[in-house]
């Protein structure tokens, strides 16, 4: 891994660019301590965004920026804002990068900034962004909370992914739909690679409408977290 | 502890500077914005008569291909309500939406009259109306004789996904439209009805989609009233021929 050599490589400076804090930080919020399937964060989003993979990725790297840029600003300005408007200040910061998002993804791809709609200007009020400020980037340095931002931005999108690829298995019968690598994978056209009106197999195979409601993403979700406690030993006697 | 005047300083020159980036990019990408948004609005047109193009399918073109069929093929023109057509406009610029506020006899209508390369004409129709929680809105292409339906497209504001949403994300629900007639034996219009149960007449009904009612319902009446506006304009044009 590419971490794993940066760190062997700056080990000789006196505080490490990417040392083990460092590595911990990003490494954490992907497993361990993941804000969605952890600390029961952000899910709002998360039921309402991932019916397709491609929205999704776009969300989770959006996500990403957001979470890094404003836990780096909000530390860099840590020292100086006044502890009365400190809420007002980082929410200035988020809006600021949200609607920077917004606008980018408006110019950079129309169809999916349509698909999205809404969702890009409510990471505003996705808990994860304010709750890393307030529980992280106000105590910590500008470099560990950037690093931090991009680790629970990541632990985020992956869980996103995941959600988004079943349900689109399973309710749309494809992957990728509206990218450029768009995979037909299982429906009843000859466009499919399972074409189930001609295929001896899958005759009775129907896409699963419950897939695309956002019901669907709570019970994966659901499933997700059920499999991720029983299986890490480290929350499995978290209660 | 700081003081007042530190705070107001603080917060000044913080949303100051939010402004300027703000206000910055949206004047640097505003261009770029309008442009997608024309381009966005122009393949829903196409869509109508996606089974017409020639050459690459509709979902393959490029942008620049896009602008050349809209300037090359496409002719475009705008009607008032009774039928006649208002010089200097282009179909582009109304806005259908704000259209649908004015009362209805001084509502404007965006007509594309498209010419494929076997020099057949077709008609598309852009018409609006009410779902279950939002708008609706789409084009309708009728053939040379003003009474067939040549294909259709849909699209919507916020339907529920997997219910309503299928209008615009399951490409067999526009694709019944195609062949059916929007007048009755009698030679009466009754426009293309999604019909609940499925479809008993196959001259002039769809299938409507089970579990979305409101929206089905929705679009007959949006078909219903939209295609009706057209009517005068198409009346004096079969006068004239």
């Amino acid at each position: 891994m590419a971490e794993v050599m940066q760190d062997t490589q700056e080990v000789k400076e006196k505080e490490p660019l990417f040392g083990k804090a460092e590595r911990k930080l990003l490494i954490d919020p992907i497993n361990d301590n993941n804000p969605i399937t952890v600390q029961v964060l952000g899910v709002c989003s998360a039921l309402a965004v991932t019916t397709l993979v491609y929205p999704s990725i776009i969300m989770a790297i959006a996500v990403i920026f957001v979470t890094a840029f404003s836990n780096l600003f909000t530390s860099m300005l840590r020292n100086t804002i006044p502890k009365s408007v400190r809420m007002i200040v980082q929410l200035v910061i988020i809006a600021t990068l949200v609607t920077i998002v917004e606008q980018v993804l408006k110019a950079v791809n129309f169809p999916v900034y349509k698909q999205l709609s809404v969702f890009i200007g409510l990471i505003i009020t996705n808990c994860i962004v304010m709750g890393r400020l307030e529980a992280f980037a106000m105590a910590n340095k500008p470099w560990r909370s950037f690093v931090d931002g991009i680790g629970n931005g990541l632990g985020y999108g992956l869980i996103l992914v995941i959600v988004a690829v079943f349900r689109e298995i399973f309710g749309k019968g494809s992957l990728l739909a509206g990218s450029p690598m768009e995979m037909k994978i299982i429906g009843a056209s000859d466009l499919y690679w399972i074409n189930t009106a001609t295929n001896p197999w899958f005759g009775w195979y129907m896409n699963n409408n419950l897939m695309v409601l956002s019901v669907a993403a709570m019970f994966i979700l659901g499933i997700l977290i059920w499999v991720q406690r029983s299986r890490n030993p480290k929350l499995i006697d978290i209660s | 502890m700081h003081s007042t005047n530190y705070i107001i300083r603080f917060v000044l020159i913080m949303t100051t500077l939010a402004a300027l980036i703000l206000a910055s990019l949206n004047t640097f990408l505003g261009p770029q914005h309008a442009k997608n948004e024309k381009i966005y609005n122009k393949r829903a047109v196409l869509a109508a008569v996606k089974d017409h193009l020639d050459g690459t399918p509709l979902t393959d073109m490029t942008d620049q291909q896009v602008e050349d069929v809209f300037a090359n093929k496409i002719q475009q023109e705008v009607i008032n309500m009774s039928g006649e057509v208002i010089e200097g406009v282009t179909a582009e610029s109304v806005d259908l939406a704000k259209e649908r506020k004015k009362p209805e006899a001084d509502r404007l209508l965006p007509l594309y009259v498209y010419t494929d390369s076997a020099g057949k004409k077709y008609y598309i129709l852009s018409i609006r109306g009410n779902g279950l929680w939002d708008e609706i809105w789409g084009s309708i292409a009728l053939e040379e004789d003003m009474k067939t339906v040549a294909g259709a497209s849909f699209d919507h504001k916020g339907e529920t996904p997997g219910l309503g949403a299928e209008i615009k994300d399951n490409p067999a629900f526009p694709e019944q439209f195609t062949g059916k007639t929007i007048i009755d034996e009698q030679g009466n219009y009754t426009s293309v009805v999604v019909k609940k149960g499925g479809a008993t007449n196959p001259a002039n009904e769809v299938d409507a989609i089970s579990g979305a009612t409101v929206t089905s319902n929705g679009v007959t009446e949006m078909l219903y009233r939209g295609i009706r506006y057209y009517q005068p304009y198409f009346n004096k044009l079969e006068q004239k021929s």
